[in-house]
């Protein structure tokens, strides 16, 4: 049984990691040109999720170093999200048909 | 706790995946970023409950203070950006992604690791450290093409920071941060003196890697980088056992790699052409001659020629957006428009900065997204157009990429503006474009040149459109 164990614990993060290796892709494949840039920008937006990251690191930093560095991690993190979300919204927030302008 | 923690975080995951496929229409795009805002403000208000931290520790004023202070910055920097600046914004942003995934696997290296019951495994640290070298490779490389892209002064020499031996000099430098890194992790070590080293290496790296690349190649390695990000949120995810980093990670590292390449092969370029190579090592050959001569046109006659014509295809370049010239060329459009002629916008691949960048720029101006059309999709159409209106672009509509064997360009997608039965080309001079070369198309004899700062020459066309009542 503690084989079985180890096996699952070995698996299953390689199963998450392939599927959502897949759907990354998936979901880039159908994507019009026109939205290359706001899509790359959204996903420099999703990566973004380093904050929580960054915030668990800080929470258990104990030196003076330690705490610098998850600091400056917290401080990047939160850059990479906030900023990452407003200019993918200025761009999208742009893109009208020419149906919705005719008003 | 525990369980409410991973609940949001599976919440998250599902918002980032659902807002990334309504990211990719453009019609609910807007929405899509809604989505999987609300997904990031969810993820991080639940962490300050996370049980990995830990209690009492009075880091939790540090945190709000960093989270005030990156969030301020990064708020006002997007909300000011001019919109022809925004590629250099997301590299800037996706550095301190990579900056960030780098520092959480600095503070897990430098934990004491010789308490074996909290000791992390050889395993696990190998993740940290691989994780770290990508963070800060991306890091000091996003930094470098912002630089680039801003045109600050000290990066805008490309030759400068080209030397001989750069290949080797970058393995050294590269392997020896990942002997480094493989040391640590297997010894267990937390010498502050190895890992500084470490970081001091791998940030080198991403440097020296991202100066001798040219603007024109930027969008590429900062499409690279935005993957490498991604790769390493993920690797730091399994680190600290974040299954919202771990997906999210992936799923970037994975569409980040796939646009990659595709930005590159819309530029006719490899992306290992893009890293190891340059524009100056390319078309070793002597370029084709060039014969005819340029005809220059006056805007009014020009407008003249397209308000008389059944169907117009404007090519904008970045030149265009340079010259802050979309709003007046759309303000022209309406006008032919109005007077009954077909009015559509081409668009190439790489106008802009990186693809997708000129459809931003054009719909900032106001102009609706279905005028607006891809290359494989307009490409037939200019043949049965009276006016090609080329603005502010040059490579992209050079025959030399069709017929030039010898042309750096060849082979390079390009539109069939010479197609059509007349061709205006906007241009403040005679120079060359980006790649450097002559263009056969200013010389034809159905093209006729319109010299000047865009935004005058647009001004003047618009003026001319309307003496015509």
């Amino acid at each position: 049984m503690e084989i079985m164990k180890l096996v699952v614990e070995f698996f299953s993060p390689i199963y998450i990691l392939m599927l959502a290796a897949f759907l990354g892709y998936e979901i880039i494949s159908r994507v019009p040109v026109i939205l290359h840039t706001p899509l790359m920008s959204g996903t420099n937006f999703v990566h973004g999720i380093v904050l929580v990251g960054a915030m668990v690191a800080l929470g258990q930093a104990e030196t003076g170093l330690e705490k610098f560095i998850g600091f400056l991690g917290v401080l990047l993190g939160a850059g990479n999200a906030v900023g990452g979300y407003f200019v993918t919204e200025r761009m999208l927030e742009m893109f009208k048909s020419s149906k919705g302008q005719e008003k | 706790m525990g369980y409410v923690i991973e609940t949001i975080y599976f919440v998250t995951a599902v918002l980032f995946i659902i807002g990334l496929k309504r990211m990719s229409h453009p019609t609910t795009a807007r929405s899509g970023i809604v989505w999987a805002g609300y997904g990031m403000v969810m993820a991080t208000v639940v962490s300050f409950i996370h049980p990995q931290i830990q209690a009492g520790s009075g880091n939790y004023l540090l945190m709000i203070i960093a989270i005030a202070i990156g969030g301020a910055i990064a708020w006002y920097g997007a909300k000011k950006v001019a919109m022809t600046a925004m590629p250099q914004m997301i590299a800037i942003y996706n550095g301190m992604g990579g900056g960030a995934a780098a520092a959480i696997a600095a503070v897990e290296l430098l934990k004491d690791h010789t308490d074996k019951a909290h000791a992390p495994s050889t395993g696990i640290l190998l993740m940290a450290v691989a994780g770290a070298l990508i963070g800060a490779v991306s890091f000091s490389g996003s930094v470098v093409a912002f630089g680039k892209l801003q045109e600050l002064k000290f990066f805008k020499d490309d030759a400068k920071f080209r030397f001989t031996g750069q290949q080797k000099v970058n393995a050294i430098i590269f392997l020896g941060a990942a002997l480094l890194g493989i040391i640590i992790a297997v010894s267990h070590s937390s010498s502050g003196g190895l890992i500084t080293l470490f970081f001091i290496l791998a940030l080198a790296f991403g440097a020296m890697m991202a100066l001798p690349i040219g603007g024109a190649d930027m969008p590429v390695v900062i499409s690279l980088f935005n993957a490498f990000t991604g790769l390493a949120v993920a690797l730091e995810g399994f680190v600290l056992n974040n299954s919202a980093m771990i997906i999210a990670g992936i799923i970037v590292g994975s569409s980040g790699t796939l646009l990659t390449l595709m930005m590159a092969k819309a530029m006719n370029r490899s992306v290992s052409n893009v890293l190891f190579s340059n524009w100056a090592a390319l078309g070793s050959g002597e370029a084709q001659e060039v014969t005819g001569s340029l005809k220059p046109m006056e805007p009014s006659d020009a407008a003249i020629q397209m308000a008389y014509a059944a169907k117009v295809i404007i090519v904008p370049g970045y030149g265009m957006a340079v010259a802050q010239a979309q709003h007046k060329i759309w303000e022209m459009s309406k006008l032919l428009i109005d007077r009954g002629t077909e009015v559509k916008f081409a668009i190439h691949p790489v106008a802009g900065r990186m693809p997708g960048h000129m459809n931003v720029l054009l719909a900032e101006a106001g102009v609706p997204y279905d005028l607006i059309f891809d290359m494989e999709e307009i490409n037939e159409e200019f043949s049965t157009a009276d006016v090609a209106l080329v603005i502010g672009a040059n490579d992209v509509v050079n025959p030399a990429a069709r017929t030039d064997k010898s042309s750096p360009i060849y082979g390079m997608p390009i539109l069939n503006v010479d197609h059509a039965k007349n061709v205006q080309v906007i241009k403040r001079g005679k120079g060359v474009g980006f790649a450097g070369i002559e263009n056969a198309l200013f010389f034809a004899d159905n093209t006729r040149m319109v010299y000047g700062d865009a935004q005058k020459v647009a001004a003047g066309l618009i003026q001319g459109i309307k003496d015509l009542g």
